[in-house]
């Protein structure tokens, strides 16, 4: 199974996305998972927040309701939305490989999130097609700089040193 | 599937604990979390039952600080073991980099064992991995248990390609980083292979 790769290209690709993205609706925070649960980007309020949890909880969620929709013969529910008391959290599927999430507050809307949601995943969907393009050129170069072509038993010894 | 990040110069791998239910996957990430840096790991999520028992996974990631250049983390997750949670179960195996097979040494989980174990390479069939050459570590815990059949007979039935195999006492610790080492260490030479 091929690897996914992110380069700072399209890394500053997705940021500029959501950072625009973010702005438009008004948002809290906005970012990028992996299926997967791996974090891809992220914006907005982070501080207070624990990303790599909410990647991997919210990956779980998607392959909860993934696995839902095909129960009931649907091939995935696109948006999941949570309303809660002060935030809410708008999630979007993003060319069936990368989960999109907005937390927002009062001071916007699910309407405007929709929208501004739609714009950003046309974006998206084509910057994930070029990482996609790239990683399967770049799998059958043999010079590309891979940080781990000559690692040794020692380097990883080394991380597990007290 | 690893993420490697060029751009944030990171490396992210999933780990997955897998095998029947109280065999104690839970109690190994529980270890791990408890005898970790806190500066090095993250919350320790259980999505539980009431009574404790899995019901979608445990969550721990892990900075295990840098390899050439790169910060090197992995994801550590559990499935629910109950028979009942396959679907959960399989979900849990999508992008997995390596498995950690946790067997209960009590004779009267041997079946259980083997039942997983079977469990474990048709889920991983379906994501399209095969057991026989995705990095794998098998451990044997409870290895104090009066009841545990020997190590030999573990063996016999459970080791099928040589795997590193650990005995384990996950609630004191034993065997527990020993088994995460290898599985990372596989996972790491897996990459130098790509």
């Amino acid at each position: 199974m091929t690897d996914f790769l992110l380069f700072d290209e399209e890394f500053h690709l997705i940021k500029d996305v959501i950072s625009r993205l973010k702005t438009d609706a008004q948002a809290k925070v906005v970012f990028i998972v992996d299926k997967n649960g791996q974090q891809i980007a992220a914006q907005g309020d982070l501080e207070s927040l624990d990303t790599t949890s909410l990647a991997s909880l919210t990956a779980g969620n998607v392959a909860a309701t993934d696995g839902l929709a095909k129960l009931i013969g649907e091939k995935e529910f696109p948006v999941l939305f949570h309303e809660g008391e002060r935030d809410n959290v708008y999630i979007a599927i993003v060319g069936q490989r990368v989960i999109l999430v907005v937390i927002f507050d009062e001071r916007s809307s699910l309407g405007l999130v929709r929208l501004r949601v739609r714009k950003a995943t046309q974006d998206l969907e084509k910057i994930f097609i070029t990482i996609q393009k790239k990683i399967e050129t770049e799998k059958d170069r043999k010079d590309l700089d891979s940080p781990f072509a000559e690692i040794t038993d020692e380097d990883i010894d080394s991380l597990f040193r007290e | 599937m690893t993420f490697i990040n060029y751009a944030a110069r990171e490396i992210n791998c999933k780990i997955v604990f897998y095998g029947p239910g109280l065999c104690g996957k839970t109690t190994n990430l529980q270890y791990i979390y408890d005898r970790t840096n806190p500066s090095a790991r993250g919350k320790l999520i259980s999505l539980a039952t009431e009574t404790d028992r899995t019901l979608f996974f445990d969550f721990l990631p892990l900075d295990l600080g840098t390899v050439r250049g790169f910060k090197t983390r992995f994801h550590l997750y559990t499935v629910p073991g109950q028979v009942f949670y396959d679907a959960s179960r399989k979900l849990i195996l999508k992008g997995v980099d390596g498995v950690v097979f946790v067997a209960d040494s009590q004779e009267a989980r041997m079946d259980a064992n083997l039942e997983s174990m079977q469990n474990l390479e048709r889920n991983l069939k379906d994501h399209g991995f095969d057991l026989a050459t995705i990095p794998y570590v098998l451990q044997l815990n409870k290895r104090d248990l009066p009841t545990a059949v020997s190590v030999d007979e573990m063996f016999r039935q459970l080791n099928f390609k040589g795997e590193p195999t650990f005995e384990a006492c996950a609630p004191r610790g034993t065997g527990v980083f020993d088994t995460l080492k290898a599985v990372a260490k596989q996972v790491l030479m897996e990459l130098r292979k790509k």
